[in-house]
């Protein structure tokens, strides 16, 4: 899909914070990475987007960026647990714009089990999606950034990667993976200009959260000192802070996003 | 300047090394200053040369000076031009 942008903004804030910023958010056509895409473009960004494999509703997005925000957007159709299809988005980030400033390690999978139900294949996908693409990710958008000696890399992680939660070992573990590649990813990329930071958000209204029983979404609840479920565009706006200039001098951190919660 | 030449320079920019020297006994790991660290920054300084990207298996491959000049053309740079 080639770069477009359509001529009229329909929000328009002060403050571009990501002016021309060359930006990717992974698993972006729907919750956090959807509300992060929208927030980014609403600030300037350039926006690549990034569905696993759904086309259509990738197409429909990019649509919908270049005509309510006059970005300039395209999507990649590619999933991240294939190595071959993460380097190839990069290869077309370098053929198309040279370039890259944001990363955002979005996309992700959550499938619960108890301990003892817990298959080899539940362990590998989950192991595959949440923790091998964001690191060839990672890999990829810091050798981009590289180049310009500068960069942001923003990684989803989840409140259950550094609490826990019962019936969620393996998510909690590929999340707690997540954080310690930032961590490390942070310490080797600083003196490269390259920040790399996590945000672990916690009860986030998404899709995944319609699927949750009612009493299990009620004891959910109890538990948020805020009194609500955080909503994606809670998630993007810290996200955005992170990727902007405002963070310049913040790398290697977890920030949560999650109103109080207790686990 | 042909290719070959800013071949060279990228060598010497990224790992410090005498623009004079032999650049054929140039191996990583083995000559002093080529490591991990310096290595990252041997391909960005190339890359940026040449305006290419590295598939991640040629930044791993790239283990001398004549292994370099073979990634290169193999990426559509010409070292005699």
């Amino acid at each position: 899909m080639q770069p477009d942008a359509s001529p009229e903004k329909d929000t328009a804030p002060e403050t571009q914070m990501l002016d021309g910023k060359i930006t990717f958010v992974t698993g972006s056509t729907r919750g956090i990475g959807w509300a992060t895409a929208q927030l980014f473009a609403q600030h300037g960004a350039v926006v690549i987007l990034n569905s696993r494999a759904n086309q259509q509703l990738l197409d429909e997005r990019v649509a919908e960026l270049r005509s309510r925000f006059a970005a300039t957007a395209i999507g990649f159709c590619a999933d991240a647990s294939e190595t071959a299809a993460v380097k190839g988005c990069y290869a077309e980030i370098f053929k198309q714009f040279k370039r890259l400033d944001v990363l955002v390690n979005n996309a992700g999978i959550m499938q619960d089990s108890v301990l003892g139900m817990i298959s080899e294949p539940l362990v590998d996908r989950s192991l595959a999606v949440n923790v091998k693409g964001p690191l060839f990710h990672l890999q990829e958008a810091s050798r981009l950034m590289t180049r310009n000696k500068s960069g942001a890399i923003i990684n989803v992680s989840s409140i259950i990667g550094s609490a826990g939660k019962e019936g969620q070992a393996v998510y909690s573990a590929t999340k707690a993976a997540l954080l310690g590649l930032t961590k490390s990813a942070a310490k080797e990329l600083a003196p490269k200009g390259i920040r790399v930071n996590a945000v672990t958000p916690g009860l986030i209204q998404t899709e995944l959260l319609r699927d949750l029983p009612e009493d299990k979404l009620a004891e959910a609840l109890a538990g948020i000192r805020m009194g609500r479920a955080g909503q994606p565009e809670d998630v993007a706006k810290v996200i955005l802070f992170l990727a902007s200039d405002l963070a310049s001098y913040v790398t290697g951190q977890v920030i949560g996003v999650d109103g109080g919660m207790i686990l | 300047m042909t290719g070959l030449d800013r071949l060279k320079a990228a060598f010497v920019q990224a790992l410090g090394i005498p623009a004079d020297g032999d650049f054929d006994t140039l191996a990583y790991a083995v000559t002093p200053g080529w490591d991990s660290v310096a290595h990252m920054n041997l391909v960005a300084e190339i890359e940026n040369t040449f305006d290419i990207m590295f598939p991640t298996e040629d930044v791993i491959d790239m283990s001398s000076f004549a292994k370099a000049k073979e990634i290169v053309t193999k990426l559509g740079v010409d070292l005699s031009a």
